[in-house]
């Protein structure tokens, strides 16, 4: 099959993945969520997921240290912005690749532990990261204010082609503003790319041994292979991702804080992964939508606009109605969310993958009866 | 000494905490032959296997495969020279498919102990995928190969064990007790295997408690007690030996 060398199977998904995210904007709409802040979050934390899932799912090690890798790739991309050019180019590759070698750093020593003492070194590393912005680093990061482009930036590659930024400044393709539609498009591209050099790796030979080791690293030790550099791979691939995942912030909105480097921001990258699906292709990105989509739509929900939901019952049901529901939504989406993690983990530990396989095998059983 | 010897053991003691587990250890295994070593429960046969491939590091001593020391190597440095353990208790990819397990070793024996190959496709690895069902189907296994390895029977899992030991075509196989926990008709399938491969000239080494076993396969037979070879020769000597009926043989059976 010529399809970038994938079986008939993987390349129907392929094509299947690019048809969604390209026509999101039109198969969203009935569920509100076709407007572009939206649906560039999808593919930025689709992005962020699908990378977090090579190191998790494939080798197991669990990182509570992911978002450090996003926040220096906004950081790299506005600095990219400010010192280079508003081209949106440079901003991703310099913030993939810089993330890169942060991983390689962070990775080689965190690695020499397994299990609960290499996420809490993660974790540390992170949160050194996320200080270090607000205090030490704040040249750099421009501390609580949060780092933005400015009228009187260099941009010395701009200004060598005679660009000229009027009013403020905004990430470009080749002339092509990325705000609204053209950003998400831009994200979507590479999430697309993201998520086939995904699929090449969970079928490669590499990928194979990762997941041997992922079963069983010890056997691997004895069956010949040095398994730190495989994890070391494993491990800066997902922080590129990361990576690439903070520059589109930033490509999206030309600026970068420290709070896209806190914990919280680690564990919701988990929490995606893990209510898709680890170690499944898709079920990182399906996580990451669920999760951004209740986000963004439960918490607009405010008591008013229950009320309104709710106003065709009488009025004391009303309020009762209100009063119960009233807390998960809102700022309470959170209640929401950890219900039903709670709900997926307990009955469906695959994630949702798990329910989708459950539900086609009894669909393929009952022709069989 | 014979100079084809390719496993040697010089002096190895092992201590743990107090307890000599192994003292004095000096063994040479000759290229091509079966060596059985054989001993009552707590003798330090595993011990003595784990030194060999670096799970272990003597208290002193050393252990020299084809005339390089190895003690103190890495795992899969001394599996990468061509000293391969099959486990006694099964130590397989649970999670992986059974021609997984096997194509695994395989993947080892050719890339070497690193290769980052995340853009080659595991659908061109029909050379490797061939490797493993060859071997898959000298042991019975290959109607079962897209299987779930963690789903299998004990013995199949030993056997399994076995395949992914051969498929690397080490220079030495190190086999912890190959034939527990298997039926007779399985025990004797597996006799005829490993004799197979004696043909093809792999040296092994063979723990066994299983007596048909060792004397049906064994050139040489070593007998450990207390930690230390009390005994070694051929089959027929050991058979015949006073200090072995003694320690051995007449106390277990």
């Amino acid at each position: 099959m010529g399809f970038f060398k994938l079986s008939r199977r993987d390349a129907m998904t392929m094509l299947i993945f690019i048809a969604l995210v390209l026509l999101a904007p039109i198969w969203l709409r009935p569920f509100g969520a076709a407007y572009p802040d939206l649906l560039q979050k999808f593919a930025i934390f689709g992005l962020f997921a699908i990378g977090f899932n090579i190191l998790f799912g494939l080798t197991g090690y669990l990182s509570f240290g992911h978002a450090a890798f996003l926040g220096i790739g906004s950081y790299t991309a506005v600095w990219s912005f400010k010192l280079m050019s508003m081209n949106v180019i440079p901003a991703v590759f310099f913030g993939t690749l810089v993330a890169g070698l942060f991983a390689v750093l962070i990775g080689y020593v965190s690695l020499r532990r397994t299990g609960i003492y290499f996420s809490i070194l993660t974790l540390a590393f992170a949160q050194m990261c996320y200080n270090l912005a607000y205090s030490v680093l704040t040249p750099i990061t421009n501390g609580e204010t949060g780092l933005r482009v400015l009228q009187d930036d260099p941009m010395v590659i701009d200004g060598l082609f005679g660009v000229v930024q009027e009013g403020s400044p905004i990430g470009n393709f080749f002339g092509i503003n990325m705000q609204g539609y053209p950003a998400f498009y831009f994200c979507a591209v590479m999430l697309i790319i993201g998520f086939f050099i995904s699929l090449r790796i969970f079928r490669s030979p590499y990928g194979l041994k990762l997941a041997a080791i992922k079963s069983n690293q010890n056997r691997m030790k004895y069956t010949g292979f040095n398994t730190r550099p495989y994890l070391l791979w494993a491990f800066v691939i997902s922080g590129m991702y990361a990576g690439m995942a903070g520059s589109l912030m930033a490509v999206t909105d030309p600026l970068a804080g420290a709070e896209r480097m806190q914990w919280t921001a680690s564990g919701e990258v988990v929490l995606m992964t893990i209510l898709g699906g680890v170690g499944t292709l898709i079920g990182p990105m399906l996580g990451s939508v669920l999760i951004k989509y209740f986000e963004n739509i439960f918490s607009a929900f405010n008591k008013g606009a229950l009320h309104d939901v709710f106003a065709f019952m009488p009025d004391w049901l009303e309020n009762l109605v209100v009063a119960v529901v009233h807390p998960f939504v809102g700022e309470g989406w959170h209640l929401t969310l950890g219900a039903l993690f709670m709900v997926i983990v307990i009955f469906l530990p695959g994630g949702l993958m798990e329910g989708f396989r459950r539900l086609s095998r009894l669909r393929g059983r009952k022709p069989a009866k | 000494m014979a100079d084809n010897i390719v496993l040697n053991i010089r002096n190895v003691d092992k201590t743990f905490g107090g307890l000599q587990a192994l003292s004095d250890v000096n063994l040479g295994i000759e290229e091509g032959k079966i060596h059985a070593i054989i001993g009552p429960n707590g003798a330090g046969k595993s011990t003595l296997l784990n030194v060999c491939i670096g799970r272990l590091e003597p208290t002193s001593g050393t252990v020299t495969f084809d005339g390089e020391v190895i003690t103190g190597k890495a795992p899969h440095e001394i599996n990468q020279a061509g000293v391969v353990r099959v486990f006694q208790t099964p130590e397989i990819f649970p999670e992986l498919s059974i021609i997984e397990n096997v194509m695994i070793p395989a993947f080892a024996r050719r890339d070497g102990a690193f290769r980052f190959n995340p853009f080659s496709s595991l659908r061109n690895e029909s050379g490797i995928r061939e490797e493993a069902e060859h071997v898959l189907r000298d042991m019975g296994l290959l109607e079962q190969r897209d299987h779930h390895a963690g789903s299998m029977s004990r013995g199949d899992k030993r056997r399994l064990e076995l395949a992914m030991g051969l498929v690397q075509h080490p220079r030495l196989l190190l086999l912890d007790e190959p034939t527990a926990g298997m039926s007779r008709a399985d025990t004797n399938a597996t006799i005829d295997t490993l004799k197979r491969i004696k043909e093809r000239g792999m040296t092994k080494v063979i723990i066994e408690h299983d007596m048909h076993v060792v004397f049906s396969l064994a050139d040489t037979i070593s007998v450990l007690a207390q930690g230390a070879i009390i005994a070694q020769g051929e089959p027929d000597d050991i058979r015949g030996n006073q200090k072995v009926q003694e320690a051995y043989l007449g106390g277990a059976h």
